[in-house]
């Protein structure tokens, strides 16, 4: 990704650019402290975006390059913000990078943006970008709240990915549909590598539909949870 | 604290400068955002001719370029009123009538788009239809082949129909091609083709309906018989 490669500046050379605290910021959101798994935000679009794989990922960056960029933005701005408009000078800020996302998206590849349809725009709410903000953005340096958005991006895109797989091949048997490296794996005509009606193995196989309605989702994460907690240590709640 | 006057002018700022890097953005993405759509409308159109675009061609291979030189040489558009009369120069394009506001004008304002596609001598006639499923509006493409009776294609596409139930209109490959070969008159009374539930009984005018989605499915049906109707004034001129 193109994101990645922005350097602030403003880090002095007694710094290391990406030392033991950023790499924490980069890591944790991934598994120890996860935005969907652990804090539980932004269900409402892992719900929604991932009955295929595609739209996921596309999803996924987008969340990247805004939670990334709103918190670059905002720490910034921090000590200039007025406090008492903070929520809504954010507010502008992440609005201001999803109606990028969204042009950029119609510009690039209008299928997809048709195919995400208001998801792209309800990013602006997701709870993700905003806590983040108020959370860490407000208090820390640009270069580090940085690579926090993107840590958390990455957290949330993770999650979203994996969901994205296991309802696509349980659902409609392929991975990537509608991208330009379509996989088809298992189905009824002998287009999917695996052909049900020739199959001797897979002869009774046949495309869950509850894995393409978003209740599958909520089963999915659910699991996930139940998985990461069975085996983090950290996560177990001692009380 | 700061003072209302700095929170003011803070928030002046920020806004005017938002609002002139999107408008300008929004500007430069413009010409092909509007290209992408309209590209995008076009390939929907020819979905619905695809079995007579050439051997073994599929719109969604079809490079852009391709799609736009389809259209500027063997898709001839016809703008209608709503008594069935071509509208002449003056009126609308075809391609530009959008059927959605279309749909909210009064029966008797509309404006109907007809395309006719040439190949190897015969004449296919596209119309669109376009109707409300369970959530939201759905519509679609019916090419009628030169004896204006005969089905050659249908493609469907939907705003927010249930993945897996409703949404199988358009994500089925196999439930628009039942619609070929299907005839919408009935001894010269008309009569659409219509979905039904539980699996088509009358093969000439019938075709099978989708588990789980009945309300979309009579929403097809009654999209198709009134659509289709509409064009039919027209169509006894040319007959």
């Amino acid at each position: 990704m193109a994101d990645t490669s922005v350097k602030d500046p403003q880090v002095k050379k007694a710094e290391p650019l990406f030392g033991k605290a950023e790499r924490k910021l980069l890591v944790d959101p991934l598994n120890d402290n996860n935005p969907i798994t652990v804090q539980v935000l932004g269900i409402c679009s892992a719900l929604a975006v991932t009955s295929l794989v595609y739209p996921s990922v596309v999803m996924a960056v987008s969340v990247i390059f805004v939670t990334a960029f709103a918190n670059l933005f905002t720490s910034i701005l921090r000590n200039y913000i007025p406090k008492q408009v903070r929520m809504i000078v954010q507010l502008v800020i992440i609005a201001s990078l999803v109606t990028m996302v969204e042009l950029t998206l119609r510009y690039l590849n209008y299928p997809i943006y048709k195919q995400l349809s208001v998801y792209i725009g309800l990013i602006i709410t997701n709870c993700i970008v905003m806590g983040r903000l108020e959370a860490f953005a407000m208090a820390n340096k640009p270069w580090r709240s940085f690579i926090d958005g993107i840590g958390n991006g990455l957290g949330y895109g993770v999650i979203l990915i994996m969901v994205g797989i296991v309802r696509e091949i349980f659902g409609k048997g392929s991975l990537f549909a509608g991208s330009p490296i379509e996989l088809k794996i298992i189905g009824a005509t002998d287009a999917y590598m695996i052909d049900t009606t020739q199959s001797v193995l897979f002869g009774w196989y046949a495309n869950n539909n509850l894995m393409v309605l978003p209740a599958a989702a909520m089963f999915l994460i659910g699991i996930f949870i139940w998985i990461q907690r069975s085996y983090n240590q950290k996560l177990v709640d001692v009380s | 604290m700061h003072s209302t006057k700095y929170v003011v002018i803070f928030v002046l700022i920020l806004t005017s400068t938002v609002a002139v890097l999107l408008a300008g953005f929004r500007e430069i993405t413009k010409e092909g955002a509007e290209r992408n759509e309209d590209i995008f409308n076009k390939r929907a159109i020819l979905l619905a001719v695809e079995d007579y675009l050439g051997d073994g061609v599929k719109v969604n291979n079809l490079a852009d370029g391709e799609v736009l030189n389809i259209f500027d040489t063997q898709v001839k558009q016809v703008t209608l009123n709503a008594q069935g009369q071509p509208i002449e120069d003056g009126g609308v394009k075809a391609e530009d009538i959008d059927m959605a506001k279309e749909k909210k004008k009064p029966e008797s304002e509309r404006k109907l788009p007809l395309f006719i596609y040439e190949s190897g001598g015969e004449k296919y006639y596209i119309v669109s239809v376009r109707g409300t499923g369970l959530w939201d509006e759905i519509w679609g493409n019916i090419a009628l082949k030169s004896d204006l009776n005969t089905v050659a294609g249908a493609a469907f596409d939907h705003k927010g129909e249930t993945p897996g139930l409703g949404a199988e209109i358009k994500d089925n490959p196999t439930f628009a091609e039942q619609f070929k070969g299907r005839t919408i008159y009935d001894n010269g009374a008309y009569v659409s083709v219509n979905v039904r539930k539980g699996g088509a009984v009358d093969k000439e005018h019938e075709v099978d309906g989708i588990s789980g989605a009945t309300v979309t499915a009579n929403g097809v049906s009654d999209m198709l018989y009134k659509g289709i109707k509409a064009y039919e004034p027209y169509f006894k001129t040319l007959k």
